[in-house]
């Protein structure tokens, strides 16, 4: 395109724009609290390093994008590999179609181990006997817990779906309450789905469940706050993941309702929600243990031969139970996204 | 059913001699009524609206009303201007994730830099406006399809969101920003809800009523409107006759981006972090808020205020299940099935109004 003036000067605009800005900034449009500036630099955990030769370990799992659990396993596992001399290739997809060719993408690329996540078994089973086939010593974290053993993995790193919901009803069932609404945010998730079917089991009220949109909070807030209206007698709100139990604390104080609000996993505004008690506990399955361990456990494997759980019994990372008690020992962790 | 662009000025027609050759008799003003693109949905929600009456008492109380239009008004927000850009002829799969981009925007760079929210808050409308440039001026250039030219960006943006948040906060959410300066006010401005006779409402409520009102002037009484319904039509014959396409079709689309930052700032100064994934998939129901409403895919054709009523629908369908507790298993069978149904009451409407 021709050069003329008048194009030289639009150039020109983007730059004067990005200029008043910084000047707009170093005028003092700056906040006085919070941000950044206020955030203190804490120290991240580490073990020394291994002087084994690098090996390269797969995790596939089948995490949704942009999921603040889901981090915080890729976190523990990038811990590890960082660790012990791995090169870690991580991915994630919640199709089961597409994490198994993920996991065909792994074999390709002749890993020394893969760490997969088994929500949908029968998808994974092929691909996951090919791996064992091709030499590859395979484990098992977060989903799986009924089926690892059966598909020959090595070892499983996670919680019990059901016993951690057994727990979580077990403890409400100490507070008084009488009437619980488990709030699922993805219908039809096995490892969700097990978790309110758990809580139902042992909790010895009454135990309703709810399905909300995971994806649009203003949706979750209308949709607790309505079934909290349509049945008052609702006197127990559990949800099961941080950002939906900090919006449920919102939609029972809209809904005048007197409900309190236990949770599954823990993240840091969470945390502080602990300390404050706007949320009576959370149910912690450490994610971050279960990407450590996952991972850890391939090299010891390589390295010496180990098996973790024998072989033969799943290790399991929770449920640990997160309150006012023990909150503040949590807190400094969980201000990293480790915890 | 008539796809011609609508006049700007609705003219009632010359008070004239009856017209006596029996080819252009004057049709009953209850079927005219009809003929519009928005009665259709407003019978359809009048009917999901009683039909909740009775099956859901707790409807019947004002703080569930207020909680049901606070629903729809999230979702009608973005659907007005989705709805434009939909009578201009185009179509934006990025708005959904759109709206989580403007909000990590703001969350992020007020955080980071330690700025005043304010400031975060502005940069987020430019880069929304950009986005929104972008769709539409790429769209103009090579003459893609608007389905490729903003599938592109919703992935772009979705990559982006996630990436840049991991980037630049370590983690996929946004740091709480509540204690930051201008949070309050702020929230005051996007966030916050008033009493109307001890029942508390959400301010969105009144912005997404201004907007339409505002939509619904500028589509009927304005020259821009009249530019819209033009591109929508015909591009060709709108150029012929004067029309600047390019502005009207860029302009569309910064409007959606204006959309996406508007409701974006709501979700932040409500829930204080965004977490980079969500938003996903909210694009198809901003899209069917509007089709629900009356606008066309095909472009053309359409109203402000139908949208309204198809966002109201939406709400209240997905709130008035809950608020009749029936089986949550069912839960999104029921919300497609009313759907539907209240959608084909529109449609029924419509063809018996069209219909000699």
């Amino acid at each position: 395109m021709k050069q003329t003036p008048l194009l030289r000067s639009r150039r020109v605009a983007p730059v004067v724009a990005v200029a008043a800005v910084a000047a707009l900034t170093l005028a003092g449009c700056s906040s006085s609290s919070g941000g950044k500036k206020a955030e203190e630099e804490a120290g991240n955990a580490s073990a020394g390093k291994a002087d084994t030769p690098r090996m390269t370990i797969a995790m596939v799992t089948h995490a949704p994008s942009g999921d603040t659990f889901w981090d915080t396993i890729r976190k523990g596992a990038e811990a590890a590999a960082a660790k012990d001399n791995i090169k870690l290739i991580y991915s994630n997809d919640e199709n089961a179609g597409d994490q198994a060719n993920l996991v065909q993408n792994a074999i390709d690329q002749k890993v020394d181990g893969i760490a997969v996540t088994l929500a949908k078994p029968d998808a994974l089973k092929d691909v996951v006997t090919k791996a064992e086939k091709a030499g590859i010593p395979v484990v098992g974290l977060n989903a799986g817990l009924g089926v690892w053993k059966q598909q020959g993995l090595l070892s499983f790193f996670g919680q019990d779906e059901a016993v951690s919901g057994q727990a979580l009803g077990d403890k409400i069932n100490g507070t008084g309450a009488k009437h619980a609404l488990c709030v699922i945010q993805a219908q039809g998730d096995v490892n969700l789905e097990e978790r309110c079917a758990g809580v139902k089991k042992t909790f010895s009220g009454k135990t309703d469940i709810l399905y909300v949109n995971g994806t649009d909070m203003p949706s979750v807030k209308s949709t607790i706050t309505a079934k909290l209206s349509q049945d008052k007698s609702i006197d127990e709100v559990v949800t099961l993941g941080a950002p939906i139990a900090l919006t449920a604390t919102q939609a029972v104080s809209e809904s005048g309702s007197k409900a309190k609000v236990a949770t599954f996993d823990l993240n840091k505004d969470l945390v502080s929600a602990i300390e404050k008690g706007s949320i009576q506990f959370a149910v912690d399955q450490q994610p971050y243990l279960q990407g450590y361990l996952a991972v850890d456990s391939l090299w010891l494997y390589k390295n010496n031969g180990n098996f973790s759980g024998g072989g033969e019994q799943p290790v399991l990372t929770g449920p640990a139970f997160v309150d006012k008690t023990n909150v503040e020992a949590v807190a400094e962790f969980a201000a990293k996204g480790t915890r | 059913m008539t796809q011609q662009a609508e006049p700007a000025v609705t003219a009632p027609p010359a008070p004239g001699p009856k017209q006596s050759d029996g080819r252009t008799s004057q049709r009953p003003l209850v079927l005219r009524l009809l003929a519009r693109p928005e009665v259709g949905v407003f019978l359809g929600a009048v009917a999901v609206f009683v039909f909740f009456l009775i099956a859901a008492p707790p409807v019947r109380e004002g703080s569930a009303m207020s909680n049901i239009l606070y629903q729809s008004s999230t979702i009608g927000i973005m659907a007005l201007p989705v709805a434009l850009l939909m009578i201009g002829g185009e179509f934006d799969l990025s708005a959904g994730v759109a709206v989580i981009s403007s909000a990590l925007t703001a969350a992020m760079l007020s955080y980071q830099l330690s700025l005043n929210v304010w400031m975060g808050i502005v940069l987020a409308l430019a880069m929304s406006l950009a986005v929104g440039f972008f769709n539409g001026w790429l769209l103009v250039r090579t003459g893609l399809p608007s389905f490729l030219v903003t599938l592109g960006t919703f992935l772009i943006l979705q990559g982006v969101n996630l990436a840049v948040t991991k980037l630049v906060t370590g983690n996929v959410a946004t740091d709480d920003i509540s204690d930051m300066d201008g949070f309050g006010q702020a929230k005051k401005v996007f966030a916050s809800s008033f009493e109307v006779g001890g029942v508390s409402v959400k301010i969105t409520i009144v912005y997404w009523l201004v907007f339409a009102a505002l939509a619904t002037w500028v589509l009927l009484r304005t020259k821009y409107g009249n530019w819209i319904f033009a591109v929508g039509g015909n591009k060709e014959s709108a150029r012929a006759v004067g029309v600047p396409v390019t502005f009207t079709k860029i302009s569309l689309f910064m409007l959606v981006g204006f959309g996406a930052w508007f409701v974006g700032m709501h979700q932040l100064f409500s829930f204080n972090t965004v977490q980079s994934g969500e938003g996903v998939g909210q694009e198809l129901i901003y899209i069917a808020a509007a089709v629900i409403g009356g606008c066309l895919l095909t472009g053309g054709y359409g109203s402000a205020i139908g949208p309204v009523f198809g966002a109201f629908m939406f709400g209240m369908v997905q709130q008035g299940i809950v608020y009749a507790g029936w089986n949550p298993d069912w839960f999104k069978a029921f919300l497609g099935v009313m759907l539907l149904g209240a959608t084909l009451i529109n449609l029924w409407v419509q063809r018996t109004a069209t219909r000699r």
